[in-house]
C-alpha cells in the first residue's frame, strides 16, 4: 500500500473505532461521567472539607488530577479491549486480515481510537470538575504530553489483553485485579509523602503513581516524583509494549492459525 | 500468461499435529471459473486461509499473479476478494458500513468506496436493506452481503468458500448468473462447494482434494468424459406393467409411470430410444438420476481412501 493508502486505511479504522464508542455513549462515556461527580461529591464536597489541605491545596483540587487520569487510563485501556477482543470473538477481525493493511496500520488505528476515547472522557470529566473547583493549569505541555503517552500506553495494554484474551472473562480479569488496585495505590487520593518510608518505596514500584503525579504536577505544579524520569519511564513503556504489540500481530496470535 | 494462482508443494501442518496438506500444486489460470472439491476435513478450506493470509503455512509457495506472498503478501492481497464459509462481520454494523469500511481497508477513497458499495449492494439485491445492522438479514442475505464486501475494491480473483450453503435453490440461481457475469467480465473465481451440480454449472475446471492431496486436477468436461456410466430415469406416456425390453440394457422399474436405465460409455442413447420405440413405449421425460459430476466425486474419493495416495498430474485443463 502507498503512504495515501495507508492513510485511508488508518482513518478507516479510527472512524470505525469512534463511530463505535459514540454509538454506544450510553455504555461508554456516561458512566464514567456519573462515577466521577460521585468521587467528587463524596470525597471532593463532603469528606474532603474535614481531611483539610494536602500538599498545600483543597482536598479537591488535589484529588481532581487523579480522578482525571485514572478515567483516561480506564477508558483508553477498556476501549482497546473490548473493541478488538469483539473482532476477533465475531470474526471480522478477518476483514484486516484479507486486506493489505500494514500491522502497524492496524494497531495504530486502535490504539487511537482508545486514545480518542480516553482523552474524550477526560475533557468531559475535567469539565465536570469545574462544577466543583476551580481548575489551574501550571504546564501546559507537560499536562499535554503525559495525559496523551499514558491514553496510549494504556490503549497498547489493551490491545495486549484483546490478542490473548479467549473469553469476556479475559478482558475483565486485568482491569479488576491489576489496573483498578494499582490506580487506586497510584496516588489518586493521597500523597505518597504521608506514608511510611518503606511503603514509599513499595509505591514507587507503581508505574501509575508517575502517571498520576507527573498530571498534578503539570495542572497544580506539586509532585512526590521527579517529573522528567517519569516521562523516560511512560515513553520507554510505550515504545515495549507497541513492539510487543507489533510482533503478536506480526506473529498472528490467537489471530491466525 | 501468469498464473492467477500457483500454489508448490503446499504443507501445513496444525499446532496439534494434524497434517492438513501434503504437499499439494496448483494452477489457476487468469480468467478461469475453477472448482476445488472435497469432502469435509480434505484441505479445501486450509488451502483458501493459507491464499488470504488466514492461516500461516508450514512450507511451500504461493503466488497470486504472480506475486510471491512470501515476498510481497501485501501487493498480492490487492488482488484477493474472499468469501468465507462462516459469517465474519460485526452483526451490530450496519450493511452499507460494512461493505463501504471493507474498501476503506483496501485504500478505497471514501467517496468511491460509497459508490462500489451502493453498486454492488444493488447488483446483490440488498441495497433496500442497506441502513439495517446485519445481524437482521436472512442467511441468503447475509451471503451475499459477504460478496459484496468481496468485491469492494474489484478484486481479479474472487475466492468463494461454501458461497450458497444453506441458500434456498432461487437465490442460489440468482447468485450463480451474478458469478457467471464477474467471470464473464475477467475476473478468475475459485469456488468450494459441496453442491456439485454447482460445480458442474459453472466450473470449466476441477481439482478434487482429498485427505490433503490433489487427487484429480483436469477440465470439467474431460473429468465427465472419465463417467463410464450413467443411470437415467424416463417417464412414460402410458402405464407400464413390467420393465420394458431394452436390448444391451439394465434397468429397474421405479413405479409403473417411469424406470431406471444404465447406460455404459460404449453404449448409444439413441439405439435404447430404438429399442424402446420397437416395443411401443413412449418416453416423455427423461433425467439423470444423480448429478454426473457427483457419481464420479464419489468414486474418485471413494478409491483414494482405498487406495495409496498419489498425486494425478493436471491433464486437459481448458
Amino acid at each position: 500500500m502507498n503512504p495515501q493508502e495507508q492513510w485511508i486505511a488508518f482513518s478507516t479504522i479510527l472512524v470505525k473505532e469512534i463511530r463505535r464508542f459514540t454509538r454506544i455513549w450510553l455504555q461508554t462515556l456516561l458512566p464514567p461521567a456519573i462515577t466521577i461527580v460521585l468521587y467528587f461529591v463524596i470525597f471532593g464536597t463532603l469528606i474532603g472539607p474535614r481531611i483539610g489541605k494536602m500538599s498545600g491545596f483543597s482536598y479537591i483540587e488535589f484529588v481532581v488530577p487523579g480522578l482525571i487520569m485514572m478515567s483516561v487510563i480506564t477508558n483508553s485501556y477498556s476501549n482497546v479491549v473490548s473493541s478488538f477482543f469483539g473482532t476477533k470473538f465475531q470474526r471480522s477481525v478477518e476483514e484486516l486480515l484479507v486486506s493489505p493493511v500494514p500491522n502497524y496500520i492496524i494497531l495504530l488505528g486502535y490504539v487511537i481510537g482508545g486514545v480518542c476515547r480516553g482523552l474524550m472522557v477526560g475533557l468531559i470529566v475535567t469539565l465536570l470538575s469545574l462544577f466543583f473547583t476551580d481548575l489551574q493549569v501550571s504546564h501546559i505541555p507537560v499536562t499535554v504530553a503525559i495525559v496523551f503517552l499514558t491514553a496510549v500506553l494504556f490503549a497498547l495494554a489493551g490491545f495486549i489483553n484483546a490478542v490473548f484474551a479467549n473469553s469476556f472473562d479475559d478482558i475483565s480479569i486485568i482491569p479488576t485485579f491489576v489496573l483498578t488496585p494499582l490506580t487506586y495505590l497510584g496516588g489518586v487520593f493521597y500523597s505518597i509523602n504521608m506514608l511510611p518510608e518503606f511503603w514509599q518505596g513499595v509505591s514507587k514500584a507503581n508505574p501509575i503513581l508517575y502517571m498520576v503525579n507527573t498530571f498534578r504536577y503539570g495542572l497544580l505544579g506539586i509532585t512526590d516524583i521527579n517529573v522528567a524520569w517519569a516521562f523516560s519511564m511512560v515513553i520507554g513503556f510505550c515504545v515495549a509494549l507497541f513492539i510487543f504489540s507489533l510482533y503478536l500481530l506480526d506473529r498472528g496470535n490467537k489471530l491466525r492459525n | 500468461m501468469t498464473p492467477a494462482l500457483s500454489i508448490r508443494n503446499l504443507h501445513k501442518v496444525y499446532d496439534s499435529g494434524f497434517v492438513a496438506l501434503k504437499g499439494i500444486d496448483l494452477d489457476v489460470q487468469q480468467g478461469d471459473f475453477f472448482a476445488l472439491l472435497g469432502p469435509n476435513g480434505a484441505g479445501k478450506s486450509t488451502t483458501i486461509g493459507v491464499i488470504c493470509s488466514l492461516v500461516k503455512k508450514t512450507s511451500g509457495d504461493v503466488s497470486i499473479f504472480g506475486t510471491d506472498i512470501d515476498k510481497d503478501f501485501s501487493l498480492a492481497k490487492k488482488d484477493i476478494g474472499v468469501v468465507p464459509q462462516e459469517f465474519n462481520f460485526n452483526q451490530f454494523e450496519k450493511v452499507f458500513d460494512i461493505v463501504r469500511t471493507q474498501g476503506g481497508y483496501f485504500g478505497l477513497s471514501s467517496k468511491l468506496a460509497e459508490q462500489r458499495a451502493e453498486k454492488y449492494l444493488k447488483k446483490l439485491r440488498l441495497w433496500d436493506k442497506r441502513n439495517q445492522p446485519s445481524r437482521t438479514l436472512s442467511g441468503g442475505m447475509k451471503r451475499r452481503l459477504m460478496i459484496a464486501r468481496a468485491l469492494v475494491h474489484e478484486p481479479k480473483l474472487l475466492i468463494l468458500d461454501e458461497p450458497t450453503a444453506g441458500v434456498d435453490i432461487e437465490i442460489r440461481r440468482s447468485m450463480w448468473q451474478f458469478l457467471k457475469e464477474i467471470n464473464a467480465s475477467g475476473t478468475t473465481i475459485i469456488l468450494t462447494t459441496h453442491y456439485l451440480e454447482e460445480a458442474e454449472s459453472l466450473c470449466r475446471n476441477v481439482a478434487i482434494i482429498d485427505r490433503g492431496l490433489i487427487v484429480q486436477n483436469t477440465s470439467t468436461k474431460s473429468l465427465l468424459r472419465q463417467l463410464n456410466k450413467e443411470v437415467f430415469i424416463l417417464d412414460t406416456q402410458e402405464a407400464l406393467a413390467e420393465l420394458p425390453h431394452m436390448e444391451g440394457y439394465q434397468g429397474q422399474l421405479i413405479d409403473n409411470h417411469s424406470f431406471e436405465v444404465e447406460v455404459e460409455k460404449h453404449q448409444s442413447i439413441n439405439a435404447l430410444f430404438a429399442s424402446l420405440s420397437l416395443h411401443g413405449v413412449h418416453v416423455v421425460s427423461m433425467r439423470n438420476k444423480t448429478n454426473r459430476l457427483e457419481e464420479l466425486f464419489v468414486s474418485l474419493v471413494e478409491s483414494h481412501s482405498a487406495a495409496p495416495v498419489v498425486q494425478i498430474s493436471q491433464e486437459g485443463k481448458q
